[in-house]
């Protein structure tokens, strides 16, 4: 088997094997706690310009198969496990996570002490690394992970936004019966949403929530949104820095006051920097579907899949917006309300996938707020 | 919402005895739950009859009745201790059918008592298989076609609408015991006419078969929020067909995608909310089709489960202590998770590593049981094992079992060229057969077929042990042939040793596969920088701090950081600290001669080193117990008690020293190749040990005191073996040596039974010549623990046994104080038992078996060790005999401890034996030298009868008051069951009897009716037995052939739960007991106030002058 090398920004090299395309990725390193999914997780549009580990060691037991996919392809820079499974039993199936990376020249290294890499990034936080397979200088490596750009300021939305607007008619998914495709006319709400980087699973819960969804690339400006005449926007999860969006903080301020007004991950703390509110940088992140939130109205608490490095400052939003949800773990927000407009929006991921489905009563919120707006 | 403030006092009640399907892991969740609760200023009542408990430690709850777990019993806690609330979901099947028999019975009204945790609309709706059934037609859910029956016509309706094989549960029992797989009509017939027994509610479940579907199950928690978390997921290695207890079973599940698997969790949560679970853990099982997903709903759990047990250990997330905590109304974000303190418990724990779980058996100690493994559980305990991949935990996991095994062994061809063969078609044969029907050893075989290149898809058609699992163990025989042909060099390279530790191979284990020797492997190992690591089991796959020092080892590659490139190391994160530190080697899997009372001695161990002031680390990997419980000691390791595994540890921690003599056979056995590696064992050297167990130098020793014992040799061959027993003279006892739980041994009554005996015996244990005893008939055994410094010695209890000896010591009631024994014999014991004690020089605990005949008192056996009598000797006297031994090993004297003189208790504690044979259909029932029981119960009160009367009830064996017994005995027996007949004829009891035996009653002036033995004739006694004629059975036999005629007899009392009593002891015990029962009646009293009593009376005495 190829040897494959990791080399972090602060100088730390992990030798192991390479199980993807062979060459060298550049990215964020991070880590993700949920025990299944990993392959939602590469097709997440939001861990572009990151290369992910996953905290459980066996992946790939179940393979890879036609369905399970939150977007057109692999996004992460490159994956990183301790073991990957070469013969994947499931009736699903359809290759093995390994010769799926390869196929989309994704990266990866196995064999290699996830834990001990997980806790460096626990300790010193995220950072910069590369995954070779062929340059063994580990000097030259380090010094490409600690020159290369990083995430921050970077705007990573325009890699994966769509290139044209499309209409989405996909429901949930289910075992007897797949994903289950309506007729668009029996959807209630016309919705408009922004792609940041989109998962479709969010799409999926639109559509099973009653929605027309009419996905837009995250240029589209207020004025043409508008022009489409929803009855509501939904702003979307997608990778990297908010602040680095500064034309989708723009758009969204013209659409505050105008529609309801959904917003998740990314399109969260868009939202927060649109209504005047500020984002910063967390030490690593919460990625992973056992984050606990508590709903402050109810008190109850929902399990969370999560996938953000940054979040919103609570005060900066000056009473604006009140927080509505709270990381019981760290005290976070993890959701608001606009104070006086039917505008509200979550840090965490209630479509899941991968995840716990506790949060799915958002669209469901969604969809009333459109109602009640009417 | 926080805790409740309206109850102040809350009655928990255990699981009783240790029976198959319900072991210790309810006394891990009892003694959680008992002390979450006091640490909430809680009162916490405790009822548990089973004595090796650490809850029942009168220290744990505020009033600890070792009483029946009765309605009658139960009742009267109730009514004297007059609880706000009764907490039924911690103590298994036991303790939650009693809480509803309690309720039905309207005590609970009564007394205005609260069930929490569980209501018993939700109990009833999970237990009663119709109920759940509607409850999930109603919440969306499939379960399997079924059908109830409470008769046989009725089931015979019910399987005309489906195909064979269908399953078999009777309804509110545990282990699922009774239940079965029928293929065809006659065995359905059988089946259910059993299932119907069974129940305590003669009623059954006959559900379509989904065998060789997966099967998961899920951990659900809920509380009075309505907030839900998942805390762990399971697979099961064998499919649907085996019992989960008896499957191996792996955390977390490892073939779901993130949608099948949410569509579980989502169906747990519908579950709970629809079943009502207000508060607390429930364990939900499902069965998936392999082909296309299809999920079926098998059956909830509303309460702690050994599953849950099991997740709790599996993730470090202590299950029953917060599900008694949401109990009083905590929610779960009140609740801190206390590994990572910073975070609350309401989350769902991840893992980043995988567990193994897999059962032990005890088939070899029950001839003509069936080992087929099906929906009635027949495993005795279980091992459990970490590693970061499903192919190091399970390696480890198999050298965990305590079987002999290190991992693969080869069981077709056994030399080790014969590593990769090509079978022939016999041997496909019995590959394949092995292969087909779920055994214990099937593991073995899966080896072997893979090694003699079966295709993993037609193992999978054999077994539908799902292909991922299989393509795993497929990695290991390739990786065992690397090793293999490496081997032939002597030198193995770095890559295939890295290669073999990463996958958990053993150095024994590689030392077999290359003939090198294992210490050399490891030398080359270490030479190559390969060395274990140890891991923290944190809840949260290291996201956040850990502060729980709980590891398990693994091997990972190194790595290093450039700016100090020569440090190149893999991540060990155990960081030792600088303390005094002691390790505690636990006793490993539960098996029959070796259970919870080790536990309970491991655990008290752990207690005093923290009294000390000395750091106590814990090392075990039994996952039920207490002992590997995260908060039990200050440092936990979950691994093999092997010599490489302990080594690893020793080397990593560097403790004062190691404790071997609490944990039993397992740690003892370990002592001198410890001592040899230059590891101190604290207190009784491992040469006493050794004098103690070698039967020459033991020999020598009692010479030396001039003590006796019985006529005895120790035979190397057949021939041997013979020429001794000629000269003692038959029957003679024989065993292998060093065994526990009388593995093997057995009286023999003839030459011919000699030879068959040694054919066997010797292949069990090759290395260890055969002890050959004389049989001391009819002689009175007493059992005797002491406890020593090396200076002084204090008895710590003589029990006299009911049983007569050459029943195994564990398989026997007994008494504190005995009941017949003259005083100055008792005398004599003790001084007896002292000398030997100063020969050895104990410093610890040292266990004495005596016989006595004609006032002679023979030497049996001496254990320089903590006995299995140690929790009930320390809970009879109220002193903790395993706490102390611990504080003398590390160097204080009993004068400083306190304890000088030997407690004598004013009233009588019995212990009986509780036995297994209920779930071997055809396994005979009589008792004999090989130890049988699987757990005890505890009788105590002011007189013998009373207490002994406590202790049948206790362990099921329910006195008749009244009604006729039937009394058939050998006729050596016979002159003395006259005054026990007479006795109960006294007490208004019908008698019956065969032939001979109602000739000398009737001679003896007793009335009784005789009845036909089985060959005689019909109506015979089993007829009558068949017939609920008869209340109580007296049966002993002597010699094959009466052996066998009576079987039908023993058997039948069995299967309807008529007391029966294979000796004439027990039978005059009996009649004591129902004597008491009848004249006085029974109360109950905690065993607080027996030691207080106690107290008192001492101090009296101590008041008196000195004579």
């Amino acid at each position: 088997m190829r040897k494959a090398i990791l080399a972090l920004a602060d100088g730390t090299i992990f030798e192991g094997a390479s199980f993807g395309a062979e060459g060298e990725a550049i990215g964020e390193v991070v880590f993700n706690t949920s025990l299944t999914g990993y392959q939602e997780v590469l097709t997440d549009p939001s861990y572009k310009g990151q290369l992910v580990t996953m905290t459980y060691t066996q992946q790939g037991n179940y393979g890879i198969n036609s369905e399970d996919i939150e977007s057109v392809r692999p996004w992460v820079e490159g994956f990183i496990v301790k073991d990957s499974c070469l013969y994947p039993s499931s009736w699903r199936s359809s290759e093995s996570l390994m010769g799926y990376l390869k196929r989309n020249q994704i990266v990866g290294i196995s064999g290699i002490d996830t834990r001990a890499l997980t806790r460096i990034i626990r300790d010193k936080g995220a950072m910069q690394a590369v995954i070779s397979t062929g340059d063994r200088d580990v000097d030259r490596l380090v010094n490409k992970a600690r020159t290369s750009q990083g995430l921050v300021g970077v705007d990573l939305v325009k890699e994966v936004t769509c290139k044209q607007p499309y209409r989405w008619t996909e429901e949930l998914w289910t075992l007897e019966n797949g994903y289950r495709k309506t007729a668009l006319k029996e959807k209630k709400y016309k919705v408009v949403a922004y792609d940041f980087g989109i998962k479709r699973n969010i799409l999926r819960n639109l559509a099973e929530a009653g929605c027309d969804v009419t996905v837009v690339p995250a240029t589209t400006t207020a004025e043409e949104v508008l022009g489409m005449n929803p009855q509501g926007i939904f702003l979307s999860n997608g990778p990297g820095d908010p602040d680095a969006v500064p034309y989708a903080k723009e758009n969204i301020s013209k659409l505050i006051g105008k529609k309801p007004i959904f917003g998740i991950c990314l399109g969260h703390q868009i939202l927060s920097l649109a209504l005047g509110g500020r984002t910063f940088k967390l030490k690593f992140g919460h990625r992973g579907g056992n984050q606990p939130v508590q709903d402050l109205l109810t008190k109850k608490v929902e399990i969370t899949s999560q996938n953000h490095g940054f979040a919103v400052e609570l005060e900066s939003l000056n009473g604006i917006a009140e927080l509505t949800h709270i990381n019981l773990n760290d005290r976070t927000v993890e959701g608001i309300a606009h104070k006086k407009l039917p505008i509200f929006s979550v840090q965490y991921h209630p479509e899941s996938s991968p995840g716990p489905h506790d949060s799915q009563y958002l669209f469901k919120r969604f969809t009333d707020m459109m109602d009640s707006c009417k | 919402m926080p805790k409740r403030t309206d109850i102040k006092k809350i009655l928990l009640i255990g699981s009783g005895p240790i029976v198959i399907g319900q072991a210790c892991e309810f006394d891990y969740s009892g003694t959680q739950a008992c002390k979450a609760l006091k640490e909430d200023g809680y009162e916490v009542v405790l009822v548990n009859s089973n004595p090796a408990t650490i809850m029942t430690d009168p220290t744990l709850a505020d009033r600890t009745y070792i009483e029946p777990i009765t309605v009658e019993m139960v009742e009267k806690i109730i009514e004297k201790e007059r609880p706000d609330a009764l907490l039924p979901t911690m103590g298994g099947q036991t303790a939650l059918n009693v809480s509803v028999k309690l309720a039905e019975a309207g005590v609970l009204d009564k007394y205005n008592v609260e069930m929490i945790g569980a209501k018993l609309p939700a109990i009833k709706k999970a237990e009663d298989r119709e109920l759940f059934k509607l409850a999930m037609q109603k919440i969306g859910l499939e379960v399997p076609r079924s059908g109830n029956a409470r008769s046989l016509e009725e089931a015979l309706k019910i399987i005309e609408t489906m195909d064979f094989p269908v399953i078999i549960r009777p309804s509110f029992t545990m282990g699922g015991m009774g239940g079965g797989i029928a293929y065809n009509s006659e065995e359905y017939e059988n089946m259910v006419r059993f299932g119907l027994e069974c129940s305590p509610v003669n009623e059954l479940l006959i559900e379509e078969s989904v065998i060789g579907w997966k099967e998961f199950e899920l951990e659900v928690m809920r509380d009075n929020n309505d907030n839900v978390v998942i805390i762990c997921s399971i697979e099961n290695f064998d499919p649907m067909g085996v019992h989960t207890g008896d499957s191996i079973t792996v955390a977390p599940a490892q073939t779901l995608t993130d949608k099948e698997y949410q569509n579980l969790r989502d169906a747990s949560i519908r579950i709970i909310r629809e079943i009502g679970v207000d508060t607390g853990g429930s364990n939900i099982q499902f069965s998936v089709n392999p082909e296309n997903g299809k999920v079926y709903v098998i059956e909830m759990n509303p309460r702690v489960s050994r599953s849950s047990a099991l997740a709790s250990k599996a993730t470090g997330f202590p299950i029953a202590k917060i599900a008694a905590k949401l109990a009083v109304g905590y929610t779960l974000d009140e609740i801190a998770n206390d590994i990572t303190k910073k975070t609350p418990a309401c989350f769902e724990p991840t893992i980043d590593y995988v567990v193994v779980k897999i059962p032990r058996f005890a088939f070899e100690k029950f001839k003509n049981a069936d080992p087929t493994l099906t929906t009635q559980m027949k495993s005795v305990g279980e091992a459990m094992a970490m590693g970061r991949t499903f192919k190091e935990a399970f390696q480890k996991a198999l050298r965990s079992l305590e079987i002999g095994s290190s991992g693969f062994e080869k069981k077709i061809r056994k030399t080790r060229e014969e590593l990769i063969f090509r079978a022939t078609e016999d041997e496909m044969d019995a590959i394949r057969e092995m292969l087909k029907t779920p055994r214990a050893e099937r593991l073995w075989y899966l080896a072997e077929a893979l090694r003699a290149g079966m295709h993993v898809d037609d193992i999978y058609e054999l077994t539908k042990i799902d292909r991922w699992f299989l393509n795993n163990l497929r990695d290991l025989t390739e990786i065992e042939e690397g090793i293999y042909w490496q081997g032939k060099s002597g030198q193995l390279s770095e890559e295939i040793l890295r290669k073999a530790k990463e996958n958990g191979f053993s150095y024994k284990m590689m030392s077999s596969l290359t003939g090198m020797p294992e210490e050399e492997i490891r030398r080359q190992a270490k030479e190559a920088g390969i060395v274990p690591v140890f891991k923290t089991v944190d809840t949260c796959a290291a996201e956040f701090e850990a502060f729980t020092p709980y590891f398990y080892s693994t091997y990972e590659r190194p790595f290093y950081n450039i700016n100090d490139r020569d440090n190149k190391a893999s991540a060990c994160e155990a960081a030792p600290t600088d303390r005094k530190k002691v390790i505690i080697l636990g006793s490993g899997p539960n098996r029959i001669g070796q259970g919870i009372e080790f536990d309970y001695c491991c655990v008290h161990a752990s207690f005093a080193l923290r009294e000390e002031g000395i750091e106590s680390i814990m090392v075990n990997c039994n996952p039920e117990t207490v002992s590997t419980d995260y908060d039990t000691s200050d440092r936990l390791y979950f691994e093999p008690l092997t010599f490489e595994d302990v080594m690893a540890i020793v080397e990593k921690e560097k403790p004062m020293g190691v404790i071997v003599q609490l944990g039993g056979q397992t740690p003892l056995k370990l002592s001198v190749s410890l001592e040899k590696a230059g590891v101190k064992v604290l207190g009784t050297s491992s040469d006493s040990i050794d004098m103690a167990e070698d039967r020459e130098r033991f020999d020598k020793l009692l010479e030396k005191l001039n003590l006796k014992k019985p006529a005895s040799g120790t035979a190397r061959s057949i021939d041997e073996a013979v020429r001794i027993a000629g000269s003692i003279g038959y029957p003679v006892m024989v065993r292998p040596s060093y065994v526990l739980g009388g593995r093997a041994m057995e009286i023999v009554y003839d030459e011919m039974s000699l030879i068959d005996y040694m054919t066997r015996a010797v292949e069990a244990s090759p290395e260890h010549p055969v002890l050959v005893d004389s049989f001391l008939q009819n002689a009175i055994e007493v059992d005797v623990d002491c406890i020593s410094d090396g200076e002084s010695f204090v008895i710590g209890g003589i029990m006299e046994h009911i049983e007569e000896a050459g029943v195994h010591s564990g398989d026997s009631a007994c008494s504190i104080p005995p009941y017949s024994l003259d005083p100055a014999l008792m005398d004599e014991i003790r001084r007896q038992t002292k000398l030997m004690a100063k020969e050895l020089k104990v410093i610890g605990l040292m266990n004495v078996q005596f016989a006595v005949k004609d006032n002679d008192i023979y030497v049996l056996e001496v254990n320089p060790r903590a006995s299995r009598t140690i929790p009930f000797v320390s809970k009879a006297i109220g002193k903790p005999l395993a706490k102390l031994a611990t504080k003398l090993m590390i160097g204080k004297t009993l004068k400083e401890l306190g304890f000088t003189e030997e407690v004598t208790p004013s009233y009588t504690s019995v212990k009986e034996a509780v036995f297994p044979f209920i779930k071997f259909p055809g396994v005979d029932i009589l008792l004999g030298p090989e130890m049988k029981s699987t757990g005890e119960v505890m009788g105590i009160w002011h007189d013998f009868g009373g207490a002994f009367a406590k202790s049948q009830i206790a362990a099921g064996n329910r006195l008749p008051l009244k009604g006729t017994v039937f009394i058939s005995v050998r006729d050596a027996d016979k002159p003395q069951i006259v005054p026990v007949a007479r006795e109960l004829a006294d007490l208004g009891f019908k008698v019956i009897a065969t032939g001979g035996t109602a000739r000398i009653l009737k001679e003896n002036g007793i009335e009784v009716e005789k009845v036909y033995k089985v060959a005689e004739g019909r109506p015979n006694i089993v007829d009558k037995i068949k017939s609920r004629e008869v209340a109580m059975v007296i049966n002993t036999s002597f010699g094959a052939k009466s052996v066998a005629d009576s079987y039908s007899i023993r058997r039948s009392s069995l299967d309807l739960g008529l007391p029966h009593f294979t000796t004439v002891a027990g039978a005059r015990a009996s009649a004591q007991g129902i004597r008491a029962v009848l004249k006085g009646g029974l109360d109950v009293k905690p065993l607080q106030e027996y030691h207080t009593d106690l107290l008192e009376s001492l101090k009296l005495q101590n008041l008196q002058p000195a004579k």
